[in-house]
Protein backbone atom coordinates (compact mmCIF):
# COMPACT_ATOMS: atom_id res chain seq x y z
CA UNK A 1 0.00 0.00 0.00
CA UNK A 2 1.20 3.47 -0.85
CA UNK A 3 -0.38 6.23 1.19
CA UNK A 4 0.04 9.85 0.19
CA UNK A 5 -1.09 12.18 2.93
CA UNK A 6 -1.57 15.95 2.64
CA UNK A 7 1.34 16.19 0.25
CA UNK A 8 2.46 19.74 -0.51
CA UNK A 9 5.34 20.93 -2.61
CA UNK A 10 6.35 24.50 -3.27
CA UNK A 11 9.39 26.01 -4.92
CA UNK A 12 11.11 29.31 -4.37
CA UNK A 13 11.18 31.20 -7.64
CA UNK A 14 12.04 34.75 -8.59
CA UNK A 15 8.30 35.45 -8.51
CA UNK A 16 8.13 34.22 -4.95
CA UNK A 17 6.91 30.91 -3.62
CA UNK A 18 4.98 28.79 -6.12
CA UNK A 19 2.81 25.95 -4.85
CA UNK A 20 2.95 23.05 -7.28
CA UNK A 21 1.15 20.43 -5.19
CA UNK A 22 -1.55 21.43 -2.74
CA UNK A 23 -2.62 18.87 -0.11
CA UNK A 24 -2.67 15.83 -2.36
CA UNK A 25 -4.16 12.63 -0.89
CA UNK A 26 -4.04 9.31 -2.68
CA UNK A 27 -3.88 5.62 -1.82
CA UNK A 28 -2.60 2.89 -4.10
CA UNK A 29 -3.37 -0.70 -3.14
CA UNK A 30 -1.25 -3.65 -4.29
CA UNK A 31 -2.03 -4.40 -7.93
CA UNK A 32 -4.09 -1.25 -8.39
CA UNK A 33 -3.56 0.86 -11.50
CA UNK A 34 -4.16 4.54 -11.00
CA UNK A 35 -4.11 7.05 -13.81
CA UNK A 36 -3.33 10.68 -13.09
CA UNK A 37 -4.65 12.98 -15.78
CA UNK A 38 -3.22 16.43 -16.03
CA UNK A 39 -2.29 19.10 -18.50
CA UNK A 40 1.22 20.44 -18.93
CA UNK A 41 2.27 22.26 -15.79
CA UNK A 42 -0.40 20.72 -13.57
CA UNK A 43 2.26 19.14 -11.31
CA UNK A 44 2.22 15.59 -12.72
CA UNK A 45 5.95 15.12 -12.94
CA UNK A 46 6.53 16.71 -9.55
CA UNK A 47 4.03 14.28 -8.05
CA UNK A 48 5.85 11.35 -9.68
CA UNK A 49 9.18 12.57 -8.33
CA UNK A 50 7.75 12.89 -4.83
CA UNK A 51 6.17 9.43 -4.95
CA UNK A 52 9.44 7.92 -6.22
CA UNK A 53 11.30 9.66 -3.39
CA UNK A 54 13.63 11.53 -5.72
CA UNK A 55 12.41 14.78 -4.19
CA UNK A 56 11.36 15.63 -0.67
CA UNK A 57 7.93 17.12 0.10
CA UNK A 58 7.56 20.59 1.61
CA UNK A 59 4.99 19.07 3.97
CA UNK A 60 2.90 15.93 4.18
CA UNK A 61 4.19 12.44 3.56
CA UNK A 62 4.47 9.52 1.21
CA UNK A 63 4.33 6.15 2.94
CA UNK A 64 5.81 3.43 0.76
CA UNK A 65 4.53 0.06 1.89
CA UNK A 66 5.79 -1.59 -1.29
CA UNK A 67 8.77 -1.21 -3.54
CA UNK A 68 8.41 1.53 -6.14
CA UNK A 69 10.30 1.82 -9.41
CA UNK A 70 12.07 4.90 -10.71
CA UNK A 71 10.09 6.67 -13.47
CA UNK A 72 9.94 4.09 -16.21
CA UNK A 73 12.18 4.18 -19.29
CA UNK A 74 14.01 7.15 -17.85
CA UNK A 75 17.16 7.83 -19.93
CA UNK A 76 18.63 10.73 -17.95
CA UNK A 77 20.73 8.58 -15.63
CA UNK A 78 23.00 7.23 -18.33
CA UNK A 79 26.63 8.22 -18.33
CA UNK A 80 27.73 8.68 -21.96
CA UNK A 81 31.25 7.36 -21.52
CA UNK A 82 29.99 4.14 -19.92
CA UNK A 83 28.73 1.20 -21.94
CA UNK A 84 25.20 -0.18 -21.79
CA UNK A 85 26.62 -3.01 -19.71
CA UNK A 86 28.28 -0.57 -17.25
CA UNK A 87 25.02 1.32 -16.86
CA UNK A 88 23.17 -1.92 -16.17
CA UNK A 89 25.78 -2.88 -13.56
CA UNK A 90 25.46 0.52 -11.90
CA UNK A 91 21.68 0.27 -11.58
CA UNK A 92 21.99 -3.30 -10.28
CA UNK A 93 24.52 -2.25 -7.64
CA UNK A 94 22.21 0.53 -6.46
CA UNK A 95 19.24 -1.78 -6.13
CA UNK A 96 21.26 -4.69 -4.77
CA UNK A 97 20.45 -7.19 -7.51
CA UNK A 98 22.81 -9.50 -9.36
CA UNK A 99 23.66 -8.03 -12.76
CA UNK A 100 25.03 -11.25 -14.27
CA UNK A 101 21.67 -12.98 -14.25
CA UNK A 102 20.09 -10.02 -16.05
CA UNK A 103 22.63 -9.45 -18.83
CA UNK A 104 20.97 -11.85 -21.25
CA UNK A 105 17.52 -10.39 -20.70
CA UNK A 106 18.61 -6.78 -21.09
CA UNK A 107 20.84 -7.44 -24.09
CA UNK A 108 18.13 -9.46 -25.77
CA UNK A 109 15.26 -7.11 -24.98
CA UNK A 110 17.08 -3.90 -25.86
CA UNK A 111 18.16 -5.37 -29.23
CA UNK A 112 21.45 -3.52 -29.00
CA UNK A 113 23.57 -6.41 -30.23
CA UNK A 114 27.29 -5.61 -30.02
CA UNK A 115 26.49 -1.99 -29.12
CA UNK A 116 25.62 -3.20 -25.63
CA UNK A 117 29.35 -3.08 -24.93
CA UNK A 118 29.93 0.31 -26.57
CA UNK A 119 29.70 3.71 -24.82
CA UNK A 120 26.15 5.01 -24.54
CA UNK A 121 27.19 8.28 -26.21
CA UNK A 122 27.45 6.36 -29.50
CA UNK A 123 23.79 5.30 -29.25
CA UNK A 124 20.92 6.83 -31.17
CA UNK A 125 18.06 8.18 -29.06
CA UNK A 126 16.01 5.09 -29.95
CA UNK A 127 18.79 2.81 -28.73
CA UNK A 128 19.03 4.74 -25.46
CA UNK A 129 15.29 4.47 -24.95
CA UNK A 130 15.36 0.72 -25.62
CA UNK A 131 18.21 0.23 -23.13
CA UNK A 132 16.38 2.34 -20.53
CA UNK A 133 13.20 0.35 -20.91
CA UNK A 134 15.04 -2.97 -20.75
CA UNK A 135 16.88 -1.95 -17.57
CA UNK A 136 13.59 -0.74 -16.05
CA UNK A 137 12.14 -4.19 -16.65
CA UNK A 138 15.21 -5.99 -15.28
CA UNK A 139 14.74 -4.83 -11.69
CA UNK A 140 11.56 -6.05 -10.06
CA UNK A 141 9.13 -3.73 -8.27
CA UNK A 142 5.67 -3.97 -6.70
CA UNK A 143 4.66 -0.66 -8.20
CA UNK A 144 5.77 0.96 -11.44
CA UNK A 145 5.81 4.70 -12.01
CA UNK A 146 5.04 5.63 -15.58
CA UNK A 147 5.49 9.21 -16.68
CA UNK A 148 3.65 9.87 -19.94
CA UNK A 149 2.89 7.34 -22.62
CA UNK A 150 5.46 4.63 -23.03
CA UNK A 151 6.19 5.11 -26.70
CA UNK A 152 9.60 3.61 -27.16
CA UNK A 153 11.10 2.86 -30.55
CA UNK A 154 9.13 1.69 -33.59
CA UNK A 155 5.66 0.13 -33.42
CA UNK A 156 7.04 -3.39 -33.16
CA UNK A 157 9.22 -2.51 -30.16
CA UNK A 158 6.35 -0.49 -28.76
CA UNK A 159 4.22 -3.62 -28.82
CA UNK A 160 7.00 -5.61 -27.15
CA UNK A 161 7.09 -3.05 -24.32
CA UNK A 162 3.31 -3.16 -23.96
CA UNK A 163 3.38 -6.95 -23.55
CA UNK A 164 6.31 -6.84 -21.12
CA UNK A 165 4.73 -4.16 -18.93
CA UNK A 166 0.96 -4.47 -19.16
CA UNK A 167 0.60 -8.21 -19.77
CA UNK A 168 3.53 -9.87 -18.01
CA UNK A 169 3.29 -7.44 -15.10
CA UNK A 170 -0.45 -6.99 -15.01
CA UNK A 171 -0.66 -8.00 -11.35
CA UNK A 172 1.63 -5.13 -10.29
CA UNK A 173 0.46 -1.73 -9.12
CA UNK A 174 1.03 1.13 -11.51
CA UNK A 175 0.82 4.88 -11.31
CA UNK A 176 0.53 6.39 -14.75
CA UNK A 177 0.58 10.12 -15.39
CA UNK A 178 -0.52 11.34 -18.78
CA UNK A 179 -2.36 14.07 -20.60
CA UNK A 180 -4.06 11.49 -22.81
CA UNK A 181 -7.33 10.13 -21.33
CA UNK A 182 -7.38 7.26 -23.86
CA UNK A 183 -4.10 5.86 -22.58
CA UNK A 184 -5.27 6.03 -18.97
CA UNK A 185 -8.61 4.46 -19.87
CA UNK A 186 -6.90 1.54 -21.58
CA UNK A 187 -4.58 0.67 -18.70
CA UNK A 188 -5.99 1.97 -15.42
CA UNK A 189 -8.62 0.88 -12.90
CA UNK A 190 -9.53 4.43 -12.11
CA UNK A 191 -8.44 7.95 -12.87
CA UNK A 192 -7.82 11.09 -10.87
CA UNK A 193 -7.38 14.53 -12.35
CA UNK A 194 -4.66 16.96 -11.31
CA UNK A 195 -5.55 20.61 -11.80
CA UNK A 196 -3.08 23.25 -10.65
CA UNK A 197 -1.73 21.09 -7.86
CA UNK A 198 -5.06 19.80 -6.54
CA UNK A 199 -6.17 16.23 -7.02
CA UNK A 200 -9.79 15.43 -7.94
CA UNK A 201 -11.04 11.87 -7.53
CA UNK A 202 -13.98 10.32 -9.36
CA UNK A 203 -16.02 7.16 -9.07
CA UNK A 204 -16.05 6.44 -12.79
CA UNK A 205 -13.58 7.09 -15.56
CA UNK A 206 -16.17 8.96 -17.65
CA UNK A 207 -16.66 11.54 -14.91
CA UNK A 208 -12.91 12.07 -14.67
CA UNK A 209 -12.66 12.43 -18.41
CA UNK A 210 -15.55 14.89 -18.56
CA UNK A 211 -14.05 16.92 -15.73
CA UNK A 212 -10.65 16.87 -17.42
CA UNK A 213 -12.06 18.12 -20.73
CA UNK A 214 -14.11 20.77 -18.96
CA UNK A 215 -10.88 22.31 -17.68
CA UNK A 216 -10.13 23.60 -21.21
CA UNK B 1 -0.19 16.13 12.22
CA UNK B 2 2.94 16.88 14.22
CA UNK B 3 6.37 17.02 12.73
CA UNK B 4 7.48 14.01 14.73
CA UNK B 5 4.78 11.75 13.39
CA UNK B 6 5.44 12.89 9.82
CA UNK B 7 9.07 11.97 10.27
CA UNK B 8 8.42 8.58 11.75
CA UNK B 9 6.19 7.76 8.81
CA UNK B 10 8.86 8.71 6.36
CA UNK B 11 11.79 6.88 7.94
CA UNK B 12 10.50 3.41 8.56
CA UNK B 13 13.61 1.63 7.34
CA UNK B 14 15.64 0.32 10.28
CA UNK B 15 19.11 1.82 10.72
CA UNK B 16 21.14 -1.28 9.88
CA UNK B 17 19.24 -1.69 6.61
CA UNK B 18 19.69 1.98 5.77
CA UNK B 19 23.40 1.64 6.38
CA UNK B 20 23.57 -1.41 4.14
CA UNK B 21 21.77 0.44 1.36
CA UNK B 22 24.01 3.46 1.77
CA UNK B 23 27.18 1.35 1.58
CA UNK B 24 25.82 -0.28 -1.58
CA UNK B 25 25.01 3.07 -3.19
CA UNK B 26 28.35 4.64 -2.28
CA UNK B 27 30.09 1.55 -3.67
CA UNK B 28 28.14 1.82 -6.92
CA UNK B 29 28.92 5.53 -7.23
CA UNK B 30 32.58 4.85 -6.49
CA UNK B 31 32.83 2.29 -9.29
CA UNK B 32 31.02 4.63 -11.66
CA UNK B 33 33.34 7.48 -10.71
CA UNK B 34 36.46 5.38 -11.26
CA UNK B 35 35.22 4.22 -14.67
CA UNK B 36 34.13 7.65 -15.90
CA UNK B 37 37.23 9.45 -14.61
CA UNK B 38 39.92 6.97 -15.49
CA UNK B 39 38.29 4.61 -17.98
CA UNK B 40 39.55 1.19 -18.93
CA UNK B 41 42.32 2.25 -21.31
CA UNK B 42 46.05 2.10 -20.49
CA UNK B 43 46.52 1.93 -16.69
CA UNK B 44 42.83 2.51 -15.87
CA UNK B 45 42.02 2.95 -12.19
CA UNK B 46 45.72 3.24 -11.31
CA UNK B 47 45.49 6.87 -12.44
CA UNK B 48 43.73 7.33 -9.11
CA UNK B 49 47.13 7.42 -7.40
CA UNK B 50 49.49 7.85 -10.37
CA UNK B 51 48.03 11.29 -11.05
CA UNK B 52 48.72 12.65 -7.52
CA UNK B 53 52.10 10.89 -7.62
CA UNK B 54 53.05 12.82 -10.71
CA UNK B 55 52.13 16.09 -9.00
CA UNK B 56 54.19 15.21 -5.95
CA UNK B 57 57.16 14.04 -8.05
CA UNK B 58 57.07 17.25 -10.08
CA UNK B 59 57.03 19.41 -6.96
CA UNK B 60 59.78 17.29 -5.38
CA UNK B 61 61.96 17.74 -8.46
CA UNK B 62 61.29 21.49 -8.59
CA UNK B 63 62.07 22.02 -4.94
CA UNK B 64 65.20 19.88 -5.17
CA UNK B 65 66.62 21.80 -8.12
CA UNK B 66 65.66 25.27 -6.89
CA UNK B 67 66.83 24.39 -3.35
CA UNK B 68 63.85 26.31 -2.13
CA UNK B 69 63.86 24.91 1.38
CA UNK B 70 65.17 27.16 4.09
CA UNK B 71 66.03 24.62 6.75
CA UNK B 72 69.52 23.46 5.85
CA UNK B 73 69.21 20.32 7.92
CA UNK B 74 65.98 19.26 6.22
CA UNK B 75 66.17 16.39 3.70
CA UNK B 76 64.44 17.95 0.72
CA UNK B 77 62.84 14.83 -0.79
CA UNK B 78 61.12 13.83 2.45
CA UNK B 79 60.14 17.46 3.02
CA UNK B 80 58.52 17.72 -0.42
CA UNK B 81 56.80 14.33 -0.28
CA UNK B 82 55.23 14.95 3.15
CA UNK B 83 54.33 18.52 2.23
CA UNK B 84 52.80 18.09 -1.17
CA UNK B 85 51.02 14.84 -0.31
CA UNK B 86 49.23 16.62 2.51
CA UNK B 87 48.19 19.46 0.18
CA UNK B 88 46.75 16.93 -2.27
CA UNK B 89 44.89 15.26 0.57
CA UNK B 90 42.98 18.27 1.92
CA UNK B 91 42.72 20.29 -1.28
CA UNK B 92 41.46 17.71 -3.79
CA UNK B 93 38.41 16.69 -1.76
CA UNK B 94 36.74 20.14 -1.86
CA UNK B 95 37.86 20.60 -5.47
CA UNK B 96 36.02 17.42 -6.45
CA UNK B 97 32.92 18.13 -4.34
CA UNK B 98 32.34 21.67 -5.56
CA UNK B 99 29.99 21.19 -8.51
CA UNK B 100 29.58 17.46 -7.81
CA UNK B 101 25.79 17.58 -7.56
CA UNK B 102 24.92 19.04 -10.96
CA UNK B 103 26.35 16.25 -13.17
CA UNK B 104 24.83 13.62 -10.87
CA UNK B 105 21.36 15.15 -10.58
CA UNK B 106 19.73 12.63 -12.87
CA UNK B 107 20.97 9.77 -10.68
CA UNK B 108 18.84 11.07 -7.85
CA UNK B 109 15.80 9.73 -9.69
CA UNK B 110 16.91 6.57 -7.94
CA UNK B 111 15.51 7.16 -4.47
CA UNK B 112 18.48 5.73 -2.58
CA UNK B 113 21.03 7.97 -4.26
CA UNK B 114 21.40 11.03 -2.05
CA UNK B 115 23.54 14.13 -2.21
CA UNK B 116 25.69 12.89 0.67
CA UNK B 117 26.42 9.65 -1.22
CA UNK B 118 27.73 11.57 -4.22
CA UNK B 119 30.02 13.56 -1.90
CA UNK B 120 31.08 10.45 0.02
CA UNK B 121 32.07 8.56 -3.14
CA UNK B 122 34.20 11.45 -4.40
CA UNK B 123 35.79 12.04 -1.00
CA UNK B 124 36.65 8.35 -0.58
CA UNK B 125 38.21 8.27 -4.03
CA UNK B 126 40.39 11.30 -3.28
CA UNK B 127 41.48 9.95 0.11
CA UNK B 128 42.33 6.59 -1.44
CA UNK B 129 44.29 8.23 -4.25
CA UNK B 130 46.25 10.65 -2.07
CA UNK B 131 46.98 7.99 0.55
CA UNK B 132 48.16 5.41 -1.96
CA UNK B 133 50.30 8.01 -3.70
CA UNK B 134 51.90 9.04 -0.38
CA UNK B 135 52.62 5.44 0.63
CA UNK B 136 53.95 4.35 -2.77
CA UNK B 137 56.25 7.38 -3.06
CA UNK B 138 57.52 7.04 0.51
CA UNK B 139 58.25 3.34 0.11
CA UNK B 140 59.94 3.98 -3.22
CA UNK B 141 62.18 6.79 -1.94
CA UNK B 142 63.01 4.90 1.24
CA UNK B 143 63.89 1.84 -0.84
CA UNK B 144 66.32 3.76 -3.05
CA UNK B 145 67.73 5.59 -0.06
CA UNK B 146 66.59 9.14 -0.91
CA UNK B 147 64.40 9.21 2.19
CA UNK B 148 64.95 7.94 5.73
CA UNK B 149 62.27 5.76 7.27
CA UNK B 150 59.59 7.47 9.37
CA UNK B 151 60.18 8.01 13.10
CA UNK B 152 56.65 7.56 14.41
CA UNK B 153 54.12 5.93 12.12
CA UNK B 154 51.23 6.42 14.56
CA UNK B 155 51.82 10.16 14.64
CA UNK B 156 51.93 10.23 10.84
CA UNK B 157 48.57 8.43 10.83
CA UNK B 158 47.20 11.00 13.28
CA UNK B 159 48.37 13.90 11.11
CA UNK B 160 47.03 12.22 7.98
CA UNK B 161 43.68 11.52 9.64
CA UNK B 162 43.35 15.14 10.83
CA UNK B 163 44.11 16.45 7.34
CA UNK B 164 41.62 14.02 5.82
CA UNK B 165 38.95 15.07 8.33
CA UNK B 166 39.61 18.72 7.58
CA UNK B 167 39.46 18.13 3.82
CA UNK B 168 36.31 15.99 3.99
CA UNK B 169 34.36 18.44 6.15
CA UNK B 170 35.46 21.34 3.97
CA UNK B 171 34.47 19.33 0.88
CA UNK B 172 30.91 18.66 2.04
CA UNK B 173 30.56 22.27 3.20
CA UNK B 174 31.85 23.77 -0.06
CA UNK B 175 29.97 21.27 -2.21
CA UNK B 176 26.69 22.06 -0.43
CA UNK B 177 27.18 25.82 -0.32
CA UNK B 178 27.95 25.81 -4.03
CA UNK B 179 24.43 24.54 -4.66
CA UNK B 180 23.07 27.61 -2.91
CA UNK B 181 25.35 30.05 -4.68
CA UNK B 182 27.79 29.47 -7.53
CA UNK B 183 30.01 32.19 -6.07
CA UNK B 184 31.52 29.43 -3.93
CA UNK B 185 33.06 27.82 -6.99
CA UNK B 186 34.46 31.15 -8.19
CA UNK B 187 36.00 31.82 -4.77
CA UNK B 188 37.25 28.30 -4.12
CA UNK B 189 39.82 28.28 -6.94
CA UNK B 190 41.73 31.42 -5.92
CA UNK B 191 41.37 30.49 -2.23
CA UNK B 192 42.86 27.03 -2.79
CA UNK B 193 45.65 28.56 -4.88
CA UNK B 194 46.56 31.13 -2.24
CA UNK B 195 46.22 28.67 0.64
CA UNK B 196 48.76 26.28 -0.88
CA UNK B 197 51.90 28.33 -0.02
CA UNK B 198 50.37 29.21 3.36
CA UNK B 199 49.33 25.66 4.22
CA UNK B 200 52.61 24.53 5.74
CA UNK B 201 53.56 22.33 2.80
CA UNK B 202 56.52 24.50 1.80
CA UNK B 203 57.74 25.59 5.22
CA UNK B 204 57.92 24.59 8.87
CA UNK B 205 56.22 26.93 11.32
CA UNK B 206 59.43 27.04 13.36
CA UNK B 207 61.27 28.80 10.48
CA UNK B 208 58.94 31.80 10.65
CA UNK B 209 59.25 34.82 12.92
CA UNK B 210 57.02 34.48 16.02
CA UNK B 211 54.50 37.06 14.73
CA UNK B 212 54.03 35.15 11.48
CA UNK B 213 53.81 31.85 13.38
CA UNK B 214 50.81 33.16 15.26
CA UNK B 215 49.05 34.07 12.04
CA UNK B 216 49.66 30.85 10.10
CA UNK B 217 48.63 28.74 13.09
CA UNK B 218 45.10 30.03 12.58
CA UNK B 219 45.05 27.81 9.47
CA UNK B 220 43.91 24.34 10.56
CA UNK B 221 45.83 22.42 7.90
CA UNK B 222 49.14 23.86 9.12
CA UNK B 223 48.65 21.91 12.36
CA UNK B 224 48.03 18.70 10.40
CA UNK B 225 51.20 19.10 8.33
CA UNK B 226 53.23 19.85 11.46
CA UNK B 227 51.95 16.68 13.17
CA UNK B 228 52.74 14.70 10.02
CA UNK B 229 56.28 16.13 9.80
CA UNK B 230 56.95 15.52 13.50
CA UNK B 231 55.85 11.94 12.95
CA UNK B 232 58.15 11.62 9.99
CA UNK B 233 61.27 13.45 11.18
CA UNK B 234 60.85 12.99 14.94
CA UNK B 235 63.04 15.23 17.12
CA UNK B 236 65.00 16.44 14.08
CA UNK B 237 62.34 19.13 13.66
CA UNK B 238 60.57 21.46 16.06
CA UNK B 239 56.87 21.32 15.42
CA UNK B 240 54.15 23.72 16.43
CA UNK B 241 50.64 22.38 16.59
CA UNK B 242 47.54 22.27 18.71
CA UNK B 243 45.41 19.17 18.20
CA UNK B 244 42.37 20.45 20.17
CA UNK B 245 42.36 23.61 18.04
CA UNK B 246 42.43 21.71 14.76
CA UNK B 247 39.88 19.18 16.01
CA UNK B 248 37.52 21.99 17.08
CA UNK B 249 37.74 23.65 13.68
CA UNK B 250 37.14 20.31 11.93
CA UNK B 251 34.21 19.55 14.21
CA UNK B 252 32.73 22.99 13.56
CA UNK B 253 33.14 22.50 9.82
CA UNK B 254 31.60 19.03 10.06
CA UNK B 255 28.49 20.28 11.87
CA UNK B 256 28.12 23.21 9.46
CA UNK B 257 28.69 20.88 6.51
CA UNK B 258 25.95 18.48 7.58
CA UNK B 259 23.42 21.24 8.21
CA UNK B 260 24.12 22.69 4.77
CA UNK B 261 24.01 19.25 3.17
CA UNK B 262 20.62 18.64 4.79
CA UNK B 263 19.32 21.97 3.56
CA UNK B 264 20.49 21.27 0.01
CA UNK B 265 19.37 17.65 -0.16
CA UNK B 266 15.87 18.60 0.95
CA UNK B 267 15.62 21.01 -1.94
CA UNK B 268 17.51 19.23 -4.67
CA UNK B 269 15.47 18.78 -7.85
CA UNK B 270 16.53 15.84 -10.01
CA UNK B 271 16.76 16.62 -13.70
Amino acid sequence: MITITDLCKSYDTRQGEVTVLDHVNLTIKPGEKVGILGRNGSGKSTLIRLISGAEQPTSGSVHRGMSISWPLAFTGGFQGTLTGMDNLRFICRIYGVDANSLVDFVQDFSELGPYFNEPVKTYSSGMRARLAFAISMAVDFDCFLIDEVVAVGDSRFHEKCRIELFEKRKERAMIIVSHQPEFIKEHCDHAVVLVSGRLHSFEHFEEAQAFYHAQG
Amino acid sequence: MTIASTKSMRNKTPLHRSLKIQMRVIGALLMREVLTRYGRHNIGFMWMFVEPMMFTLGITALWTFTKMHHGASMPIVAFAVTGYSSVLLWRNMPARCVGAIQPNLSLMYHRNVKVIDVFAARILLEVAGATTSFIVLSVFFIAIGWMQGPQDVLKILLGWFMLAWFGASLAVLMGSLNERSEIVEKLWHPAAYILFPLSGAAYMVDWLPPAAQKVVLYLPMVHGVEILREGYFGSAVRSHYNIPYMASVCLGFTILAFTQERYVSKRVIPE
